[in-house]
C-alpha cells in the first residue's frame, strides 16, 4: 500500500506509528521512499509492503492507495492491481482516472482532523482508515500512537487515538467492513526489529567500538550521521561535521592513526573527494572505514534515487596501487554486521575499507531480525602495546617486514613506539625512501595482505539445483527482487540458483568459480548502466560468453515483474 | 624531563643549506623541551612540501600526510587522543591555497593545537612556482610576467575566522620563535604562527635581509593590547602584514575539546570499545 501526497507539513509522518504497529504485531515490512532534492513542494511517496512471510522486494502493483491530493491519484492509481482501493481526501473531490478498476474511498480527511483541533492530525485519520481495512485490531495501532505522542501529554494522545477511530468507522461504514481480500493473515509474532540500513550501520558502528565519526552531510548517508550524533556522546565520542569530504576522511584517517575507531559516510560526489585521503590510508597503513551510500550519478546526477555506479570508483579509485576492501551488505542485518566487521578487518589489515550500500538499502525502512551484538568480536589486530625499549636513535619499526605483511602498530602516546609515519615511499620505521629494493619489497608487503582475505559470507549462496538453467547474481538491495523473481520463473519451469557477491573487491574469484561453471546461463543484475559487476565476474572469472546483464538507471529499483520478464527474454 | 636534544633524531633534512626551515626545526624542539614534554606525548603532523618533511626531523611521533591536508589530520588526532600534544605544520602553498578550506574552518573549531605555517612566499618543491602569499608582481616560472593576483594575508583570514591566538615570526628570530611557539602550545585552544621562513633557492625578493628590512617587532610598541582584536586588526593593516609577535590572543573561549557534550577528558583512544547488553538493548529500542 501506498502513501502518497506533495512534501507538505507532516506527510513524511505518516508511516511510523502504522509501521511500528505492523512491526509489533509481527509482520514483515518493507518500505520504499519516493522523494525529490527539495524541501517542500513536489510528489513524494511512501511504499510500504506487508506480509507473513520474508520479503525484501517493493511489489510490482499496489493494493490500497493513499491520497491527500488528486495528483497523487492520477500519478499512481496506474500501479493499482485490478480491484484495488483508493482511500482519498473527500476535501479535494476525488475522482479516478478513467480506465482505472478500483474502488475509491472518499474520507473526510481534513474535516475530521479540523473538527479534532488540527489539519496536522490528517495523517491520523488516514493511517486509521487504512488500517481499519486490513482489519486490524485499533489497540495495537494506539499504543504505537501512545508512545509516540506520550511524551506531549494525555490530551495530544486522546486527540491522535480519536482521529484513528473516527477515520476507521468512516471508512467501515463506507466499505461495509473491513475488505475480506485485503485481510492480514495473523503474522508470526515473533520480535524484528524495523529499520533503515543507515540506522543498522549507525547502530555497528557503535557495537563496533567507533566512537569518532568525521562526515559532511550528504544525501543518502546523512542519516548514519545523524544517528551516531544523537547516541555518540552516551558512549564519550563524537560526531564532527567538517567543511568538506576530503577533512572527513583524512580527520577519521588521523583519528584511526592515533587509536580511535573512526569512520566517515558519504555518496558518490564525497567519495570522488575522499580519493586521495584513501590512498594515504592504504599507503600509511592506517584503519579508516568509508560508507559510500550509492545514488545516482554521475556528478550530482540523481541525488534522491537509486543506483549502484560507484563499484568501479571503489574498486579502481586512488592513484597508485594500494590494498583495499570494498565490502557489500545486501540486508539491514548486513549493514549491522558487515560494519562491525569493517572496523575488523581495517585495523587486522591496516586498510580502507569501503562500505558499499545503495539509496533503497540505506533508506527502505524494513524488518530486520533480532542482532545480536555479541556476534562478532572486537579484533584489532597487531595492536602492540608496552613495546620495548628501543636503542637510542632506534625508531619503532612501524612497517616491519612481516610473513603476512601486516606490521606491528603502536599508538602516539606510547613510549617505546616513537615512529614516522608518511604517503612518501618510507623504509621498516616509516622514513623516506626511494631505495629501489625496499620500493618493491615494501609495495609487495602492502599488497600481500589482502591476498586470500574474504570476509564472512563473500558471497551468499542460495543454490538449489547442481545444474540450474539460470545463475542470478546480484550485490546490494536487489536479492529479494531477484528471489522473487525466480519464484515466478520457478513456477514456469525455469531452474536458478542466487550468488549474492558480498565482497568486492578483492573479488572473491575462486569462491564463485563453481556456481559460474555449472549454470547453463549467467544473468547479473545491476542498478547501472556499463555492467560493472559483471565486468569484475569476467575480469576474475571468465565466462563472458556466457554472462548476460540486467540493467536498470532510471533512478528506481527493479521490480519482480521487470526482473522475470527479462529473464523470459534471454538469449 | 626531555632536553631538547631529545627532540632531534639522526635523520638528515633534504632542505637547502640557509633554508629558513632549519631555525623552525630547531624552535619546535626547543620549545617542546622548555615546555616539559616527552617525545612520546608530541605528534608533529605536516602537509606536504618542502616544509612537510618537518614531521620527519623531530623525535616525536610524526605524521606527513597529503598535499593541504595536515590539518584535518591532526584534528582526528587531537580527537582521539587529547593527551597529546599536537602540532601541524606545512607551508604557505599547503595551508593557504590547497589547503585554505580547512586553515579557515580549524581555526574557527578552535580544537586546542598548533599550526605553524613556514611562509616563503613561493612554492619550493616544485622548482619555484607563484605561491598565495606572492606579492603582485613577483616573477616565478608560472608567473614570468609578473603576478597578476593580489597576496592574501593570513594573519587577517585568521582574525576574521574567529582565531584565538594569532602570531608571526621570523625564521632568524629563534629567540622569539621559540617563545611563541611555547605561548602556542600553552593556549587552550588553536594557536596560529605564521613564520617568514625565506627559501635561498627560489625566491631572491623576499630573502633574509629583506625582511630584516620590512619587518617590525611588536616589542616596539609596549602598549601594544593582544587581547584587542580591533587594535590586532588595525596594527596588521598599518604594517601591511609585516609585523613579529604575539598578535591577538583569547584566553575566555573554551576550546573544542572542552565543548563536546560528554566528551571524556581522559583520551578517548583509552577508553574500552566494548558496551554493554544493557546499552545494546536501549539502543534497540527504538525500533521495536
Amino acid at each position: 500500500m501506498e502513501d502518497r501526497g506533495s512534501a507538505r507539513g507532516g506527510r513524511r509522518k505518516y508511516g511510523p506509528h502504522f509501521s511500528t504497529a505492523l512491526n509489533r504485531l509481527g509482520y514483515y515490512l518493507y518500505g520504499y521512499r519516493h522523494f525529490s532534492s527539495r524541501i517542500k513542494g513536489g510528489h513524494t511517496n511512501n511504499k510500504i509492503r506487508i506480509s507473513t512471510k520474508p520479503i525484501r522486494a517493493i511489489s510490482d502493483d499496489l493494493d490500497i492507495l493513499v491520497a491527500f491530493d488528486q495528483e497523487s491519484i492520477d500519478l499512481n492509481s496506474h500501479e493499482l492491481r485490478p480491484g484495488g482501493v483508493v482511500v482519498a481526501d473527500a476535501k479535494f473531490n476525488p475522482t479516478l482516472p478513467d480506465g482505472v478498476d478500483a474502488r475509491l474511498f472518499a474520507v473526510p480527511i481534513t474535516a475530521i482532523a479540523e473538527e479534532l483541533g488540527t489539519s496536522l492530525m490528517k495523517n491520523m485519520v488516514a493511517s486509521g482508515a487504512s488500517w481499519a481495512l486490513l482489519g486490524l485490531p485499533l489497540e495495537v495501532f494506539n499504543k504505537a500512537v501512545e508512545e509516540e505522542f506520550g511524551r506531549k501529554g494525555p490530551a495530544i494522545v486522546e486527540k491522535n487515538v480519536e482521529a484513528v477511530k473516527r477515520g476507521a468507522e468512516y471508512v467501515l461504514e463506507l466499505a461495509g467492513g473491513p475488505l475480506e481480500e485485503f485481510r492480514l493473515e495473523p503474522a508470526d509474532g515473533r520480535q524484528k526489529l524495523f529499520m533503515i540500513g543507515n540506522e543498522a550501520i549507525g547502530l555497528g558502528a557503535i557495537v563496533a567500538g567507533c566512537r569518532i565519526m568525521s562526515a559532511y552531510p550528504i544525501t543518502p548517508a546523512s542519516e548514519i550521521m545523524e544517528y551516531l550524533i544523537k547516541k555518540l556522546p552516551k558512549f564519550g565520542g563524537t560526531v564532527i561535521q567538517t567543511e568538506d569530504e576530503i577533512a572527513a576522511a583524512t580527520m577519521a584517517i588521523g583519528a584511526g592513526y592515533a587509536g580511535v575507531r573512526a569512520m566517515t559516510a558519504s555518496a558518490g560526489p564525497g567519495l570522488s573527494l575522499m580519493m586521495e585521503s584513501i590512498g594515504l590510508s592504504g599507503m600509511t597503513e592506517t584503519p579508516l572505514v568509508i560508507v559510500d551510500t550509492q545514488r545516482g550519478g554521475p556528478s550530482t546526477g540523481l541525488p534522491t534515487k537509486q543506483e549502484q555506479s560507484d563499484l568501479n570508483a571503489m574498486v579502481y579509485g586512488t592513484h597508485g596501487e594500494i590494498p583495499k576492501l570494498v565490502i557489500a551488505p545486501a540486508s539491514i542485518e548486513d549493514c549491522f554486521y558487515d560494519t562491525i566487521e569493517a572496523f575488523n578487518m581495517a585495523e587486522k589489515y591496516q586498510v580502507p575499507v569501503i562500505v558499499m550500500t545503495d539509496l533503497q538499502l540505506s533508506l527502505g525502512k524494513q524488518s530486520c531480525e533480532m542482532l545480536d551484538y555479541e556476534k562478532i568480536p572486537i579484533e584489532r589486530g597487531k595492536l602492540v602495546k608496552d613495546a620495548p625499549p628501543l636503542e637510542p636513535n632506534e625508531l619503532f619499526k612501524r612497517y616491519e617486514f612481516t610473513e603476512d605483511g601486516v606490521s606491528p602498530r603502536v599508538l602516539p602516546g606510547e613510549k617505546y613506539g616513537l615512529h614516522h609515519v608518511t604517503g612518501v615511499e618510507h623504509d621498516e620505521a616509516g622514513r623516506p625512501s626511494e631505495n629501489a629494493q625496499n620500493r618493491q619489497k615494501m609495495m609487495d608487503k602492502r599488497l600481500k595482505k589482502l591476498k586470500g582475505v574474504y570476509i564472512r559470507e563473500a558471497i551468499r549462496v542460495d543454490a538449489p539445483h547442481e545444474a540450474p538453467d539460470l545463475l542470478m547474481i546480484g550485490m546490494g538491495s536487489t536479492g529479494g527482487t531477484i528471489d522473487e523473481a525466480r519464484q515466478r520463473l520457478a513456477a514456469d519451469g525455469v531452474t536458478s540458483n542466487h550468488v549474492t557477491v558480498r565482497q568486492i573487491h578483492p573479488f572473491p574469484a575462486d569462491l564463485l568459480l563453481p556456481y559460474l561453471k555449472s549454470a547453463k546461463r549467467i544473468v547479473v543484475l545491476e542498478n547501472n548502466a556499463t555492467a560493472q559487476l559483471a565486468a569484475q565476474i569476467k575480469l576474475h572469472c571468465g565466462f563472458a560468453d556466457n554472462i548476460r546483464s540486467i540493467l536498470k538507471y532510471d533512478g528506481t529499483p527493479f521490480l519482480p515483474s521487470e526482473v522475470y520478464k527479462a529473464c523470459k527474454e534471454l538469449n | 624531563m626531555a632536553t631538547f636534544k631529545e627532540f632531534r633524531n639522526n635523520v638528515k633534512p633534504n632542505w637547502c643549506p640557509g633554508c629558513g626551515d632549519f631555525s623552525v626545526q630547531a624552535a619546535i624542539q626547543r620549545a617542546a623541551a622548555n615546555v616539559g614534554l616527552e617525545p612520546e606525548g608530541l605528534a608533529v603532523v605536516s602537509g606536504i612540501g618542502c616544509s612537510g618533511r618537518i614531521s620527519g626531523y623531530i623525535n616525536a611521533y610524526g605524521f606527513h600526510g597529503i598535499h593541504g591536508r595536515a590539518l584535518p589530520i591532526a584534528q582526528g588526532v587531537k580527537l582521539a587522543n587529547r593527551e597529546l600534544t599536537v602540532i601541524a605544520s606545512g607551508g604557505d602553498g599547503d595551508g593557504f591555497a590547497i589547503g585554505m578550506g580547512h586553515t579557515v574552518h580549524a581555526i574557527r573549531r578552535n580544537l586546542d593545537i598548533t599550526y605553524i605555517v613556514m611562509d616563503n612566499q613561493i612554492y619550493g618543491l616544485t622548482k619555484g612556482q607563484t605561491s598565495p602569499r606572492s606579492a603582485a608582481g613577483f616573477k616565478t616560472k608560472s608567473t614570468p610576467e609578473g603576478s597578476i593576483e593580489t597576496s592574501l594575508s593570513p594573519l587577517e583570514i585568521a582574525l576574521s575566522a574567529g582565531a584565538t591566538f594569532v602570531a608571526q615570526s621570523f625564521s632568524s628570530d629563534l629567540k622569539q620563535l621559540t617563545l611563541l611557539i611555547e605561548e602556542a602550545i600553552k593556549h587552550k585552544g588553536f594557536s596560529f604562527i605564521n613564520v617568514f621562513s625565506p627559501c635561498v633557492t627560489f625566491n631572491k625578493v623576499n630573502t633574509y635581509d629583506w625582511f630584516k628590512e620590512n619587518i617590525v617587532n611588536l616589542d616596539q610598541f609596549p602598549d601594544y593590547d593582544p587581547t584587542n582584536r580591533v587594535a590586532a586588526m588595525n596594527k596588521i593593516m598599518e604594517t601591511n602584514g609585516m609585523l613579529t609577535g604575539l598578535i591577538y590572543q583569547d584566553k575566555t573561549r573554551k576550546c573544542y575539546e572542552d565543548l563536546i557534550p560528554g566528551f571524556a577528558q581522559e583520551a578517548l583512544a583509552k577508553q574500552s570499545l566494548d558496551i554493554t547488553r544493557e546499552q545494546f538493548d536501549n539502543l534497540l529500542a527504538e525500533f521495536k
